[in-house]
């Protein structure tokens, strides 16, 4: 089992969303987060005073998948979400020793 | 008693009563989160304080029988309480005395509550009460009697009971209050950012406004109750009223381009706060000026004022004074421009109007209206200053670097704006919670 994780742009979700959906993703976990990539943030003025804003608004959206899954949706994902501008994001997987399902208490695939 | 008339400056008794609440959120908005229920409580305290003191001795130092003659003060005791200006046959001129005394109460109002923006933050609310209290008394009803009491003459001229010495021996031209109030509120407010000092972190993190749209909900209120300002200082539904309704609305307008403009080219946008506050400047601006000046006219004194305030407000960081919420930068600035320009754009075509520089009148009213202006700057600076440091010595004046941290709307007044998430905030009662305690018992036992 692997963990997909992905900075996006909070504009983006929707789009995620439904492509997840058609890929048989069947949960998906959103968190608001903030920071920065290689462009760094971005500058407000009020009253003249300029005031760098280091952190940028993203959304974090991580699916639990199992392990043949993982290249189709990394790839999903990067569809959904690109602009082509900066800011677009980073998706990354990582190992999953166990997942227990709550309700029921399966654990392995049958409880992602 | 003119129906018509009365009910002018009873409405606008109300328009201005609202700009308070107005200028609340105009300057809620501005702080952070963690400050905007004291910001809001400053200006309600303003409203309490100055309500009440404005019956007591307020009405009858701004407009009681002049001391001595010479125009620097009503008789503080001459309408205590008000009792005596209740019976249907006290008039002032058209209206009743009492809707004149009533529009007045909003003025008093008002320019405390503007003081307030220069301290957010870090002001003790109770201190901020004793200071609101102590300052209207010393400063602003002795202030407002200069500019507002104007002589009583009889049919041949002859002075029957002698006014404020700036409106009657100076001769300023100050219709709503360019001086009283908001060079009067501007000069305030610097002597007690010189007081209280700077905010911890200043100026490196000034703080971002929080809710630019309540700014705007405030500077829209403001501007609404400032028809009401300077309009009903007609006194009358006449044609003064209506050239100076006219007049507020252009020179806002324009100021608000003006100071769009100057952030346009300065920092490469134009920014909502810089509507706002340009909205604020221009009717700062027209405030002493709009019963002098033609459209044209006000849209010069706006648009010029829009663009000097525009630039003004960073005057703190370069001279390092604190003023939160740049009351200095838009009202003392502000006003001081309006009051100026009068004495240059002010034209014999309009109701209240003398020939200003600009229009063959040379430099008399000029020199007036600068008279006015510095009088009331220093008067007002110097005794704010005198009064902030007296709340500090015997109270203590500002809030304690750690409750600063904290946020001032936790510590002053026990509450937060906003509740984002209701976990772990159940209500505790310590009584009914041993009620609770001793019913288990029971059931136990």
């Amino acid at each position: 089992m692997k963990l997909v994780t992905a900075i996006v742009q909070p504009s983006k979700l929707d789009d995620l969303k439904d492509e997840l959906g058609r890929l048989g993703v069947l949960g998906m976990t959103v968190s608001q987060a903030q920071g920065y990539g290689r462009q760094k943030g971005r500058t407000e003025v009020y009253r003249g005073a300029e005031y760098p804003v280091d952190f940028v608004a993203k959304l974090r959206v991580e699916v639990l998948v199992d392990e043949s899954a993982v290249d189709e949706v990394v790839d999903g994902v990067v569809r959904a979400v690109r602009t082509g501008q900066v800011g677009d994001g980073k998706v990354w997987v990582t190992a999953v020793d166990t997942v227990v399902r709550v309700r029921t208490g399966e654990t392995g695939p049958e409880a992602i | 008693m003119n129906s018509g008339d009365t009910a002018w400056v009873l409405v606008s008794a109300a328009l201005v009563l609202l700009m308070t609440p107005g200028l609340a959120f105009f300057y809620g908005g501005m702080v952070r989160s963690r400050g905007v229920l004291n910001m809001l409580m400053m200006s309600l305290g303003s409203i309490g304080v100055v309500g009440v003191l404005w019956v007591l001795v307020g009405y009858s130092t701004a407009f009681g029988s002049d001391v001595g003659g010479v125009g620097l003060l009503g008789d503080p005791t001459e309408f205590f309480g008000l009792s005596s200006l209740l019976g249907e046959d006290q008039l002032s001129d058209s209206i009743p005395t009492m809707a004149f005394v009533g529009f007045q109460a909003m003025f008093a109002i008002l320019t405390v509550a503007l003081v307030s923006g220069a301290i957010a933050d870090r002001a003790r609310f109770g201190p901020w009460l004793l200071f609101a209290a102590l300052w209207a008394v010393v400063v602003y009803f002795p202030v407002a009697h200069w500019v507002f009491a104007f002589d009583s003459t009889d049919d041949a001229g002859t002075v029957t009971a002698v006014g404020g010495w700036i409106a009657n021996r100076i001769a300023a031209i100050d219709f709503a209050g360019g001086t009283a109030v908001h060079i009067n509120a501007g000069a305030a407010a610097l002597a007690l950012a010189l007081v209280l000092g700077k905010r911890t972190g200043w100026p490196k993190d000034p703080g971002k406004p929080h809710n630019l749209p309540f700014v705007v909900l405030g500077a829209g209120l403001l501007w609404f109750g400032w028809f009401g300002f300077n309009a009903g200082s007609a006194l009358a539904a006449d044609t003064t009223a209506a050239v100076v309704l006219v007049n507020t609305l252009v020179a806002t307008s324009a100021a608000m381009l003006g100071w769009l403009l100057v952030e346009r080219i300065r920092d490469g946008h134009a920014t909502t706060l810089g509507a706002a506050s340009g909205i604020v400047a221009g009717l700062v601006a027209i405030t002493p000026a709009c019963s002098s000046v033609t459209p044209l006219g006000a849209i010069a004194v706006g648009a010029i004022t829009g663009a000097v305030c525009a630039l003004s407000v960073s005057l703190k960081f370069r001279f390092g004074y604190d003023d939160s919420l740049d009351v200095v930068g838009v009202h003392l600035v502000g006003g001081l421009m309006g009051t100026l320009l009068v004495g240059l754009f002010a034209s014999a075509s309009a109701p209240a109007g003398v020939d200003g520089l600009f229009y063959g009148g040379g430099l008399d009213q000029l020199w007036r209206q600068a008279v006015g202006a510095v009088a009331v700057l220093v008067y007002s600076f110097v005794l704010s200053l005198v009064l902030a440091l007296l709340v500090k010595a015997v109270v203590g004046f500002r809030l304690g670097e750690e409750d600063e941290a904290v946020g001032i709307d936790e510590t002053e007044h026990a509450e937060a704006a906003y509740h984002f998430s209701d976990s772990g905030s159940a209500r505790r009662a310590p009584v009914a919670a041993d009620d609770v305690e001793r019913e288990l018992e029971g059931s136990r036992a």
